[in-house]
C-alpha cells in the first residue's frame, strides 16, 4: 500500500481479516495504511499468535498494539508479551475512528497518540433514531 | 446440566469461548483445567481479566478438578469446562468415570507433527488415539468451533484432510 519507507507505528491484530480490513479502511480514508502492520489469529495456536506478534514488534519497532476484542486470543497473547516488554502499550476493543485519529497524529509520540485516539474512538459511538 | 460443554481448545479462554459460545449458552462460569495455569497466579490473573464481569473463572489441575466436577454440575447456572489439549481432557474423562457424556473439540491448531483434519483441527497420531480412547469410554466426541457450525463426528474428523 502507498509509498515506501514509512515506518510502522503500530500493529493491529485481531480475528479473521479484522486487522487487514480496518487498516484498508484507514488507507482508503486517509492514505495512511502503511503506518500499520497487521496480524490475524486465523489458524494459529496461542503460542503461534504470540510468536507472530513478537516478530511483528521486533521487525517494526512499534510500541503500540491495537486489538479487536478484550478476551480475544490476540489480546491474550499481547498481554502475555507485555510482561517481558515494558514500554509497549495495548489498546483493545478498537474502532475505525480510533485508528484514524491515531493515524492522523503521526507526528506525536505513538503512546500519547494512542491514548488520545482512545477518547476519539469512545466518543464516536453514537445512536440515532429509534 | 450446568456444565453445558466440555471443550478442548488450545487458545483456552478467547473470543469463541467467551462470546461465540458464552452468549448463546448464557455461560456464567468457566472451569479451566490445566496443570500449568493452575500453578501460576500470573496466568490465572491474565485469564480472569479476559472474561466479562458476569462470568466467573475457576482454575484446577486435572487431579484437583476430577473430584469437583459433581459440584460444578450442581451450579445453578450453566458453565463450560475447558482444557488446552486432548491429553488433559482424556485424563479428566478417565478420572470422572462416566460423568462426562460429550466432548467438544473446538480448536487444536497447526504444529509440527500434526496432520490437518479440519480448518481448526490438526492432530498427531497420539492425539488421534487420545480422541478414540475418549470415544471408546462412551463419550460423544465431535468437533465444532462455533455453535452455528455443524458438529463433525469423530469418524468424520479422522477421515478428513485439509490442504492448509
Amino acid at each position: 500500500m502507498g509509498s515506501a519507507a514509512i515506518p510502522v507505528r503500530a500493529i493491529v491484530a485481531g480475528h479473521g481479516t479484522f486487522a487487514s480490513g480496518i487498516v484498508s479502511a484507514v488507507e482508503q480514508i486517509a492514505g495512511r495504511g502503511d503506518l500499520f502492520a497487521t496480524v490475524s489469529n486465523t489458524g494459529l495456536s496461542l503460542d503461534d499468535i504470540q510468536q507472530t506478534l513478537s516478530r511483528a514488534l521486533d521487525d517494526s519497532g512499534a510500541r503500540v498494539i491495537f486489538t479487536d476484542l478484550p478476551a480475544g486470543s490476540c489480546t491474550m497473547a499481547v498481554r502475555r508479551l507485555l510482561r517481558e516488554r515494558p514500554g509497549v502499550l495495548l489498546v483493545t476493543g478498537i474502532n475505525l475512528s480510533l485508528l484514524l485519529d491515531f493515524a492522523m497524529h503521526d507526528g506525536d509520540d505513538s503512546l500519547q497518540a494512542a491514548q488520545a485516539a482512545l477518547e476519539r474512538g469512545r466518543a464516536s459511538m453514537t445512536v440515532h433514531g429509534a | 446440566m450446568p456444565i453445558a460443554l466440555y471443550r478442548i481448545d488450545d487458545r483456552l479462554i478467547h473470543g469463541q469461548v467467551v462470546v461465540g459460545w458464552g452468549q448463546p449458552l448464557e455461560l456464567r462460569f468457566i472451569v479451566l483445567v490445566d496443570d500449568e495455569v493452575a500453578g501460576s497466579e500470573w496466568e490465572q490473573e491474565l485469564y480472569r481479566m479476559g472474561v466479562p464481569p458476569e462470568m466467573s473463572v475457576y482454575f484446577h489441575g486435572v487431579d484437583d478438578a476430577v473430584p469437583r466436577l459433581a459440584e460444578y454440575e450442581r451450579m445453578p447456572e450453566p458453565g463450560i469446562v475447558l482444557t488446552g489439549n486432548i491429553a488433559t481432557m482424556q485424563r479428566l474423562v478417565a478420572g470422572a468415570m462416566g460423568q462426562v457424556r460429550a466432548v467438544n473439540v473446538g480448536g487444536v491448531h497447526h504444529a509440527p507433527g500434526r496432520i490437518g483434519r479440519l480448518r481448526y483441527l490438526f492432530l498427531t497420531p497420539a492425539e488421534e488415539e487420545g480422541l478414540r480412547e475418549i470415544s471408546a469410554a462412551g463419550v460423544d466426541v465431535t468437533a465444532q468451533d462455533v455453535p452455528t457450525a455443524k458438529p463433525v463426528p469423530l469418524a468424520d474428523i479422522l477421515s478428513a484432510t485439509t490442504s492448509t
